[in-house]
């Protein structure tokens, strides 16, 4: 029994020092945005009062209300339309039966894989013809084109999931294959349904190369490229203003992070993939 | 609860396999509900593939079309063939960002994936209580942008930063420098970063997954006189076998796209001491305006990322056990 109590301490201690260590790096920077220039923080250190001078003229400086509502408008209507487009068409996959539907779905798993590296070229080009370059529009598509293949694969699954009598039942009942969707699936799909948005609004939300490349004006930029910029003009010179405009983008995750963290860790496994 | 279980789902792997066993069930609603629900089914699937080719697969096999001319991105570009490719096997430059590519690998990948298999077959016996505590904090750095997982770093590793601070303080005030100012440490620094970033990810899976398997299997193991050792090649790894395939998958596709963590902290420097591909890709097709190139060296990362993830795939389908 000690023997076996032993071990278990060992577990917590061995996890909890890792814990410390994922939380650390980000808690630096929280504890230097707590802080004025003129404090000259050298490595870690905790603020003796707690002022959010710092974040208020962060905030100011680098214009972060603009860029997070542009974030925010990116990411929502990317998960919105995402979640539409990926139900309908995880439901094809996974509850009816076509021909050629391994094969389109082998080209879907595909998306699955490739970066935005392999596609930001022509993209721009494309964009920049059409005159839409500088606008959510070069935002919001492509990034609605790269999510729909962990959508669908991640709405298959679910709809898979789901016990055949029930979509057996409505059809007997009469009922159309869109209805069968929205009044017997659809209530059982909320659980897969929050992790497909949060995790599109995630990547959508923390998404950088795709706005370097499409977003040259200063008024639409998102708020990781609007906080690359502002971290390459202040961090030689305040260091404490830069942690603060980073700590501004990176809460509003976090903090659906923590409410929803299941929903997260559950669905990450299946889309890591896609950073 | 409907939603599908996490790892087993898992990356583009296990699915594919998934495929034939969930065959059953649908047959027989084809059979009570014949016709009706077949091509109805196109416009199901209609609006997502209009958007997934237009905007994601049409533009790949555009820039593959793109990495066989010697194009400007402005004047009329010219047909060259191969010489792009040529360019990205010869070019010393392109087959560095390679190497880089690589030896993040090693820090991305490698590393997490043994220190976490090592950590979890420590672990395999306890039956860890209340994980999920410790799960939250490990994966944090999976939902932070990296734009902010740099500025961060770039932080600690300044000159007056808190790593250098804390090794004054230890009497080691000899070897501070700028850590991703320096030709030699640049690298490794940055690929400590993808430790960071990647290890929570894969103990989370591990540790799940060992949990899995049956406390027997570890009995008769000792019963055999097995070691620590033998244990862990006879019963954790050949159990893990699972997680493995997705966290190498995971890890090794983040590792070879990095671009974001180097593009904000070093740029591809000092002198080239950082380039990756996806910099070079982002540098020759929007700065240089030698978007032929880009796009070859585009390529080249995304066939890279193919053979990976099927490679990985194929070793997880050997498994005589399944």
């Amino acid at each position: 029994m000690t023997a076996q109590r032993r071990e278990q301490l060992l577990s917590y201690l061995v996890l909890g020092a890792f814990a410390v260590l994922a939380i650390y790096p980000i808690l630096t920077i929280v504890l230097l945005a707590f802080h004025q220039r003129s404090d000259l923080v050298t490595g870690f250190s905790i603020p003796d009062r707690l002022s959010f001078d710092t974040f208020q003229r962060a905030w100011e400086l680098g214009n972060f209300g603009r860029l997070l509502l542009n974030s925010l408008i990116v990411a929502g209507t990317v998960s919105a339309v995402t979640a539409v487009l990926s139900t309908l068409a995880g439901y094809a996959f996974g509850a009816m039966r076509f021909r050629g539907s391994d094969a389109l779905f082998y080209l879907l798993l595909i998306g699955l894989i490739f970066p935005y590296e392999a596609t930001v070229i022509p993209l721009y080009y494309i964009f920049k013809d059409a005159g839409l370059t500088d606008t959510y529009w070069s935002l919001i598509l492509p990034q609605i084109g790269l999510s729909i293949p962990f959508g669908t694969f991640w709405m298959r699954a679910f709809f898979r999931s789901t016990p055949g009598s029930l979509v057996e039942a409505a059809r007997l009942d009469g009922a159309s294959s869109f209805s069968t969707l929205v009044r017997v699936l659809l209530p059982h799909a909320r659980p897969a349904l929050t992790t497909l948005v949060v995790l599109v609004f995630m990547w959508t939300w923390n998404e950088f190369l795709l706005a370097l490349v499409m977003i040259q004006g200063d008024e639409l930029r998102t708020a990781p490229l609007g906080l690359a910029l502002f971290a390459g003009a202040t961090r030689s010179q305040d260091p404490t203003l830069t942690a603060a405009a980073a700590v501004l983008v990176a809460l509003p995750i976090v903090v659906v992070y923590v409410f929803l963290q299941r929903s997260f860790i559950r669905g990450m496994f299946a889309g890591g993939v896609k950073e | 609860m409907a939603a599908p279980s996490s790892s087993r789902v898992g990356a583009p792997a296990p699915a594919t396999r998934a495929d034939g066993g969930a065959d059953v069930p649908e047959r027989r609603v084809r059979v009570r509900a014949p016709g009706e629900p077949r091509k109805v089914a196109y416009l199901y699937l209609a609006p997502a593939f209009a958007f997934y080719l237009l905007f994601a697969f049409g533009p790949l096999l555009y820039t593959a079309w793109l990495s066989f001319f010697d194009w400007d991105g402005l004047t009329v570009g010219t047909w060259t063939g191969l010489d792009n490719y040529e360019k990205v096997l010869s070019d010393p430059g392109i087959r560095t960002s390679f190497v880089h590519a690589f030896e993040l690998i090693l820090f991305y990948a490698v590393l997490p994936v043994v220190l976490g298999l090592l950590l979890a077959s420590l672990l395999a016996h306890g039956r860890v209580r209340g994980v999920t505590a410790f799960r939250a904090a490990l994966f944090l750095p999976q939902t932070v942008a990296t734009v902010v997982v740099a500025i961060a770093w770039v932080w600690i590793y300044a000159p007056d930063g808190p790593l250098n601070e804390a090794l004054r303080a230890v009497g080691l005030g000899g070897i501070t420098r700028g850590w991703i100012g320096d030709f030699t440490f640049a690298l490794p620094a940055l690929g400590l970063v993808g430790t960071w970033v990647t290890f929570g990810l894969c103990l989370v899976l591990f540790l799940a997954g060992v949990q899995k398997i049956p406390l027997s299997l570890y009995e008769a193991a000792r019963v055999d006189g097995a070691g620590r050792v033998r244990e862990f090649f006879a019963v954790t790894l050949p159990g893990l076998r699972g997680e493995l395939a997705v966290a190498l998958t995971i890890t090794v596709i983040t590792a070879l796209r990095t671009f974001d963590l180097i593009y904000v902290s070093t740029a591809g420097g000092p002198g080239t001491a950082t380039t990756v591909p996806s910099v070079l890709v982002y540098q020759n097709a929007f700065t240089n305006g030698r978007v032929g190139l880009a796009a070859a060296v585009a390529v080249v990362l995304t066939a890279l990322i193919f053979v990976v993830a099927f490679g990985i795939t194929r070793l997880v389908d050997r498994d005589p056990s399944r």
